[in-house]
């Protein structure tokens, strides 16, 4: 049964009016040279993490697997150069865990694995599931879930819209901007296929409308009627509000439905894919080449030129920053992701991972951290929360342990978007405040 | 390269700070300020600057005995001086408003813990103190325009108090000269029209919402005219635009949220006119308004906000 196309989008509560900063939407993205030396970890996605499948001193092609694992929530990793496996190593990953990685010594010439062709063509769910595992595909827009896992929707939950994701709401990244005005052809070619496999009859692609370019080429190619007679898909232009890409923020925009706490974007019968994991999806059933390449935004006050870079998964920042010109600033803070939900980093040793999608480094101004008083109660934060918390009720609860206190306040429902620390006067660490709630909940065993 | 500073996201945050809303507030009592002025006399200006500056004294020093962190800079003791000035007449011994400012200041606000933590109105509550501690200062008007009266000057009734029959007859005063406060009473709860110009911009700059105003408002109309009252008269006497609009929307002492704002507000208005037609005052804003602060928590305990996607227990199970 198709449902009706929305003209316009749904109501969402709250968000902020974060600054764009969106410097680099101009300039076309730059194919970085393979670096002399890749580290690829082994845990680049949510779930179990994958076991290394090559040993120090191994020849490995550009697309061979060099991890993977038999967990169902995982998703292999595949050389991004091809080289001499250095050494098997440990690293740190944002989150402060360790977690193996392969070392790979560039040879320089990019050699293909010879086992690399095109996939037999896909018709049924099953085979598309396959396809993105083998792939290593993973949620490109930031959160890394295997999309196999995703595509494999279980029985009895019926998909009736998918979605893609140009929302691209955090401040300073751009590399989804750059991914539809530079491959919108292969981007509708993935929907296309993605739609007939899942047999969905309306797809939306949503797109904040501060990227009119982006509104304009992506409706130009998706109303071609020869590919798409019934007209099933069309693009729905967001209001630049942060956090419109948000999964569940993104639904209700564009379907009025709210995923229930703890349930998918299935359970209300809609997928979400990010552009750029579609459009990967689309060349990699064209030529079989797993994920080896990354589009991601380096920018940042600390950054000499700022730009749109295709990198190797598993590039050390460091080299992917000198490409870019080097630091013009000491840089005092390193972000991976947008402002907004992206991690502190400790180094700019750390690789490029799949789920990359910026780089930004601060220079002293703009890392400085603000100043904290006392909650004036002035409510800034219950209105700015897309999810309908409480956040200053919340800090409290954490601040007081108070597990019952924070299960009551639906803790859990907070997908961490920041807009309420965003939004306080007082410059309180809310998101922190919350995450520390989380783990409280989750040590008394209490996830609802 | 030095050591990298790591924070938790978000690592971006907005431009309002406590001080700038102060700011604004501050600029939204412009106009009553000046109002006063124009219809008291500069007195009303003395008034003023000795409650502020009462205020910014009581507060630097109580932080400087608490030894905590200085909070003069956020203003909001400046904001609190203001309106505490606004709430008395403008014979006030200036003795007696310094002694409402440390009220309001030391055992009001610094005692329960600063900006943020005092459970009723700071400024209301020292008018409540003044008007039970000197009941005779605090309810002697002045005529408006009568720039020159003391003390033993002749006095005029309120609007409210000629309503209720308390002084001499008052007879009818006419709506412009309320809106425009041409009438006697407190320094800023005269003339409407500037409390209305403060209050928009206030809604303008988000500092407030809408939602305790005009709910507070509305609740008083009809109500007013339910009990057979004159709405408009109601809306225009007494301290009732000056609390809509600057004192039920006080953060620290009014619900956080949409819904037990609107509670809060239907309660102070229905208050408010429960106690200017039965109660021996002629005036019940600034009481209802304290009382409903004392209830907000409980408010806040009953009605509370639907978390996104969560269905509610009660509803069946049938919802989606």
């Amino acid at each position: 049964m198709q449902q009706p196309f929305p003209t316009r989008p749904f109501k969402t509560h709250g968000g902020a009016p974060v600054p764009h900063h969106k410097n680099t939407w101009q300039a076309p993205s730059v194919v970085m040279p393979p670096p002399a030396r890749v580290v690829i970890p082994m845990q680049q996605h949510i779930g179990a993490p994958c076991r290394p499948t090559v040993k120090k001193g191994d020849y490995v092609y550009l697309g061979q697997v060099v991890g993977d694992s038999d967990a169902y929530v995982c998703a292999p990793i595949h050389a991004s150069v091809s080289g001499t496996v250095a050494e098997i190593t440990q690293v740190m990953l944002t989150g402060g865990q360790m977690t193996e990685a392969v070392v790979v010594e560039s040879d320089g010439k990019m050699e293909k694995d010879p086992a690399i062709a095109p996939p037999a063509p896909i018709t049924n769910k099953k085979q598309l599931a396959d396809a993105a595992r083998r792939a290593g595909l993973v949620g490109l827009g930031g959160a890394g879930f295997p999309a196999h896992v995703k595509l494999n929707v279980p029985e009895g939950k019926e998909i009736d819209t998918l979605i893609i994701n140009v929302a691209e709401c955090e401040p300073y990244v751009t590399s989804d901007h750059r991914e539809a005005l530079e491959n919108g052809q292969n981007v509708l070619e993935g929907i296309y296929k993605v739609k007939e496999i899942l047999g969905v009859h309306r797809v939306l692609i949503a797109i904040e409308d501060n990227k009119p370019d982006v509104i304009e080429k992506l409706r130009e190619i998706a109303d071609d009627p020869q590919k798409d007679p019934q007209d099933e898909v069309r693009v729905l232009p967001l209001k630049s509000r942060y956090p419109q890409g948000a999964e569940k923020v993104l639904v209700q925009a564009c379907t009025g439905r709210k995923v229930p706490p703890g349930a998918l974007p299935a359970d209300v019968g809609c997928l979400v894919m990010n552009i750029a994991s579609v459009s990967f999806l689309a060349s990699y059933m064209r030529t079989g080449m797993p994920l080896t390449l990354k589009r991601v935004t380096i920018d940042g006050s600390a950054i000499k030129e700022p730009k749109n870079v295709i990198v190797p998964i598993g590039t050390p920042i460091q080299k992917v920053v000198e490409f870019c010109g080097g630091y013009k600033a000491e840089p005092r803070k390193l972000l991976m992701g947008g402002p907004m939900m992206g991690i502190a980093i400790t180094s700019d040793e750390l690789p490029i991972l799949k789920q990359n999608n910026a780089i930004l480094a601060f220079d002293a101004q703009e890392a400085r951290l603000y100043e904290t008083t006392a909650c004036i109660r002035c409510g800034r934060c219950v209105a700015a929360c897309p999810m309908e918390l409480m956040p200053t009720k919340l800090e409290k609860a954490a601040e007081k342990k108070d597990v019952e206190a924070l299960l009551s306040l639906d803790v859990m429902t907070c997908m961490e978007c920041g807009c309420c620390a965003f939004s306080c006067p007082a410059g309180r660490r809310l998101v922190q405040a919350i995450r520390l709630g989380k783990s409280y909940v989750k040590k008394a065993g209490g996830k609802k | 390269m030095e050591k990298l500073i790591v924070s938790s996201s978000p690592h971006f945050n907005g431009k309002k700070t406590t001080q700038n809303i102060m700011l604004d507030v501050i600029i939204g009592l412009a106009p009553a300020m000046a109002a006063s002025v124009v219809v008291f006399g500069l007195r009303a200006a003395v008034v003023i600057l000795t409650c502020v500056a009462s205020c910014v004294l009581s507060e630097y020093l109580s932080r400087r005995v608490m030894k905590r962190p200085q909070t003069v800079g956020d203003l909001s003791c400046v904001v609190t001086g203001i309106l505490l000035a606004l709430n008395l007449p403008v014979t006030i011994n200036p003795l007696m408003a310094v002694f409402g400012s440390v009220a309001a200041i030391v055992v009001v606000k610094q005692m329960f813990g600063g900006i943020g933590q005092n459970f009723v109105n700071p400024a209301l509550t020292a008018r409540i103190i003044l008007m039970n501690s000197f009941p005779a200062p605090m309810t002697h008007w002045t005529a408006a325009f009568d720039y020159g009266a003391t003390a033993d000057a002749v006095t005029t009734a309120t609007p409210l108090a000629a309503y209720a029959g308390f002084n001499e007859t008052g007879g009818h005063i006419p709506y412009l000269d309320m809106f425009l406060g041409r009438t006697g009473g407190c320094l800023g709860e005269t003339c409407a029209l500037a409390i209305l110009i403060g209050g928009i911009y206030l809604i303008v700059r988000k500092v407030i919402s809408p939602v305790i105003p005009v709910t507070y408002l509305a609740t008083v109309a009809v109500f007013s005219a339910l009990l057979g009252r004159d709405p408009l008269f109601d809306l225009l006497a007494g301290g009732l635009m000056l609390g809509a609009f600057f004192m039920a929307t006080d953060y620290t002492t009014s619900p956080l949220y949409f819904k037990a704002r609107i509670v809060f507000a239907v309660g102070c208005g229905l208050l408010t006119v429960v106690i200017r037609e039965f109660g021996s005052l002629p005036e019940g804003v600034s009481y209802s308004i304290v009382l409903m602060n004392i209830l907000t928590p409980l408010i806040e305990r009953y009605v509370k906000p639907t978390a996104f996607g969560k269905v509610k227990e009660k509803k069946g199970k049938g919802a989606r």
